[in-house]
């Protein structure tokens, strides 16, 4: 009954603390992930964890899940030292994850995926009964419904994440660690995920919160530690500290977190695009008639949940799609659906294209850097060498040069493409396609997965290309990207734009109902 | 056509497609845990082979099926080291093992009988023989039933039995035990089964055991009961016909029954007419002996709707951060 006196109630932890990490350290190589780590997560709480990418936080998380074994330190679940060998043990000790690509196989139904791995007995049949019965009974406790008997492949983000927290409730999870949940979520989802953890919270689990967004440790965190290069460089009470403040300790020195920009100073109309419309491959429009015009000088941000159209958007944009419709660029008709139709052409056109996708659009991971740095553009003059070879001395010095000039780290020219961190990654796209000097800059979810120091970096670029007169069309799912970054903002939803807005003039309240396909001007759409 | 020649043909449709449906299930199991098999051929031959061998020196041909399970599983063995602990690349080591078999069979064969790679006639114990079910024989003189279970249904080799059996026995097995959904996850996600505690290794191996046992019954069927004796390279394509069969079955075990019989049949067809004038115009024997090769042409070149195989089939599982 110790457990009920704490519920909710930090203040009364004269208890151990649910998790306590003492002098965790774990290398791979000879590079040590994590050093030293220690930190006490009070039961019935919710930690949070913030640290940029390679921080530390993912192995840190891997470790207490069983994934990886530490070299040294100790772990003690509820007071008690507890080895984690495997994540059989984790599960034992009853820490459930929730992983940020979730663990669920797509074609077996919820409660398949709930009992998997922990069925008691041989036969399914029972365990489908238990399962079904302890799902209604959640569904019922912290707002978590979802069909027991839907495939999780037809579920959306949103309920296939809620059969992740299933399974780990299912399980007997005490404690519940949630790596970066709300990445893929709609505002109004993640609403609903913070309602489903403050009632697990008044249940009495404890809850581990690894996220990059700041706005989120703050408003549901009791507590939050801060990870810098493997180290655990604070951990402070939620209420007494500020964005601000944690971003400086996440990246070490001061962080502007708005970006600085003078009002935009639009020209002549870049690109202009009427009644696009976009199959996919099975026949499905997935752009239902978008209309929208770029000037110069300013940027167009598409905001709107994953998968309502912006990807399709982007890449017939660049070539890579097909539809039908209109696209002028600079008052000439682009080819949509014909022989012109491919990024060769796009880009002699004046089209620079960051995709959404780098590492499978923007990237060979397997190349060198230097080799990454000509892609699309391996024609250019400066690159060849007589009629039939390449300039490979050219490419790698011009590759040296965009990386000092964009800060590329570490700054090797041959080091492979998988071999830098999300960030690098995106700041060698950003510098080849920049570079290029294009009138139309498509840039698809330029921050993703990249440190708040990259962010900064890269958000100032996308301004001063604006500023040199350029028009940029940027999508991104980040509705705080979208609102300090662009000059207007479109909203999309279900392949059409839902509305255009002010960024100066309106919300995430706001934005976030059209992102659900309901505007408040027309009443539901 | 009358009564009579239709059950000699659906009779030796079912004799000629028991070996495909061991191989089929084989290769169901193997794949639907993500372990892709192009080395049932292989399996099949070196089991086929050696069941023949210590058929002949022991002269029990139950000490052969089981030399021939030993041998199919042995080559599974490495089909498992190669693609699962090592991580290799899956195809790769099918074919190798097809080889290896092809090879191997031979050299040993020549070796011990010096017959040129055959084994000597199996007769007797060293041999299947037909089981006549019970009333069969009784039952014969009544009308369409009588022959039906006389002719069709009774008078099988006890491994004709067997693999029927398992149809219904793998559908249980994969679709309502706890090592079924496992199994079935491990090909779709492994992920989702590692992060379930669940070691995905284990089960991968399981798999791939259960595809060398399948695999070794049908070899031993093939020299030991379809024939009397090991001939070189006599499962003459059919580990490729099984897969192409459980491409066709998109991985399920009914389906996997209906698709095996349909290449039993052609093969059957295909024996009964050695030549055949259709509308006129005669089709030379060749052709219809190709006709099952045709048929898998056919359906690996994805005419036979959409078959999605098992997501993380031919990827080996690496465990991310």
């Amino acid at each position: 009954m110790a457990e009920r006196q704490a519920q909710g109630r930090p203040e009364a932890a004269a208890l151990p603390p649910a998790i306590e990490l003492r002098g965790i350290s774990k290398a791979f190589g000879p590079v040590q992930a994590n050093r030293d780590i220690s930190v006490r997560v009070a039961r019935g709480t919710i930690h949070g964890i913030v640290g940029e990418n390679g921080a530390g936080k993912s192995t840190l998380m891997s470790i207490l899940y069983g994934f990886y074994r530490a070299d040294s330190g100790e772990i003690l679940i509820g007071g008690k030292p507890t080895a984690i060998p495997d994540s059989q043990s984790a599960i034992r000790a009853g820490i459930g994850m929730v992983f940020q690509h979730f663990k669920l196989v797509p074609n077996f139904t919820v409660l398949e995926n709930v009992i998997l791995g922990a069925e008691d007995g041989p036969r399914l049949r029972p365990a489908l009964a238990k399962a079904r019965r302890e799902l209604t009974r959640l569904a019922e406790d912290y707002e978590l419904d979802v069909d027991p008997d839907a495939l999780v492949e037809d579920l959306s983000v949103g309920h296939q994440q809620r059969v992740e927290i299933l399974k780990a409730l299912y399980r007997q999870a005490d404690i519940l660690i949630l790596d970066e949940p709300t990445g893929v979520l709609t505002p109004a989802e993640a609403d609903h995920l913070f309602r489903i953890l403050g009632g697990l919270k008044q249940q009495g689990k404890t809850i581990i919160l690894i996220t990059h967004k700041l706005r989120e440790i703050m408003e549901i965190t009791d507590e939050v530690s801060v990870m810098r290069r493997g180290e655990m460089v604070a951990t402070v009470r939620t209420a007494q500290t500020s964005p601000e403040a944690l971003a400086e300790l996440m990246v070490g020195r001061k962080v502007l977190l708005r970006v600085d920009k003078a009002p935009a100073a639009p020209g002549r109309t870049v690109l202009e695009v009427e009644d696009l419309r976009v199959r996919d491959a099975h026949g499905v429009e997935r752009l239902k008639g978008v209309s929208l015009a770029v000037r110069a000088g300013e940027i167009l941000g598409i905001a709107g949940v994953a998968g309502n159209g912006q990807s399709e958007l982007l890449e017939v944009l660049g070539g890579i799609a097909r539809g039908t419709g209109h696209v002028r660029l600079n008052g000439t008709e682009l080819d949509l659906s014909g022989r012109g139709c491919n990024g060769r052409a796009r880009r002699a056109a004046g089209i620079a294209h960051v995709p959404e996708d780098r590492q499978h659009l923007g990237l060979i991971l397997d190349f060198a850097a230097w080799e990454n740095v000509a892609f699309g553009y391996q024609d250019a003059p400066e690159y060849r060498s007589g009629r039939f070879f390449m300039d490979n001395e050219a490419l790698r010095t011009d590759c040296e040069g965009k990386m000092a000039r964009f800060d590329v780290r570490p700054p090797i020219a041959s080091l492979e493409g998988k071999s830098f961190s999300g960030g690098n990654q995106q700041k060698l796209i950003v510098a080849r396609e920049i570079e290029r000097n294009p009138d139309l800059l498509l840039i698809g979810q330029p921050t993703r997965g990249v440190d708040i120091g990259a962010i900064e970096f890269i958000h100032k670029q996308i301004v001063a290309l604006r500023d040199a007169g350029k028009a940029i069309l940027l999508v991104s799912v980040e509705l705080d990207e979208i609102l300090s970054l662009s000059d207007r903002i479109a909203v999309m939803f279900d392949g059409r734009i839902m509305g255009l807005r002010d960024p100066a003039a309106t919300n995430e309240r706001e934005l976030g109902l059209l992102m659900a396909g309901v505007d408040d001007t027309r009443g539901a759409a | 056509m009358d009564l009579p020649t239709l059950l000699q043909i659906l009779d030796s449709m079912i004799r000629l497609g028991a070996p495909l449906l061991l191989a089929c299930l084989a290769g169901l199991f193997s794949e639907r845990a993500g372990i892709f098999d192009i080395g049932l051929e292989g399996k099949m031959l070196s089991a086929a082979f050696l069941s023949a061998a210590v058929a002949f020196v022991t002269g029990s041909v139950w000490l052969g099926v089981l030399a021939g399970l030993v041998a199919a599983l042995m080559m599974s063995a490495i089909h498992g080291l190669a693609s699962i602990t090592f991580r290799g690349n899956q195809l790769i080591s099918g074919v190798a093992i097809n080889f290896l078999a092809s090879g191997l069979t031979v050299l040993l064969g020549q070796y011990w009988f010096a017959l040129g790679g055959r084994t000597p006639s199996l007769e007797g114990a060293a041999r299947f023989m037909p089981i006549t079910l019970p009333f069969a024989r009784e039952l014969r003189e009544v009308p369409v039933i009588g022959p039906i279970y006389y002719e069709l249904i009774s008078g099988h080799t006890a491994l004709v039995y067997v693999a029927f059996a398992l149809v219904p026995l793998s559908w249980w097995l994969l679709y309502r035990t706890r090592f079924g959904l496992r199994l079935r996850a491990v090909g779709e996600n492994p992920a989702a089964v590692d992060t379930a505690g669940v070691s995905v290794v284990g089960i991968r191996y399981a798999a791939v055991a259960i595809c060398g046992l399948l695999t070794g019954l049908a070899g031993a069927y093939l020299a030991c009961g379809l024939s009397a004796g090991f001939v070189k390279e006599m499962t003459a394509g059919r580990g490729y016909i099984a897969l192409a069969a459980l491409i066709f079955a998109k991985w399920r075990p009914w389906q996997a029954l209906g698709a095996t019989m349909l290449f039993g049949l052609l093969e059957a067809v295909a024996n009964r007419y050695q030549s055949l004038n259709l509308w006129g115009v005669p089709l030379p024997v060749q052709f219809m002996q190709a006709l099952p090769y045709i048929l898998t042409v056919i359906i690996l070149a994805g005419f036979v709707g959409k078959a999605i195989p098992p997501r993380a089939g031919g990827q080996p599982y690496v465990k991310e951060r």
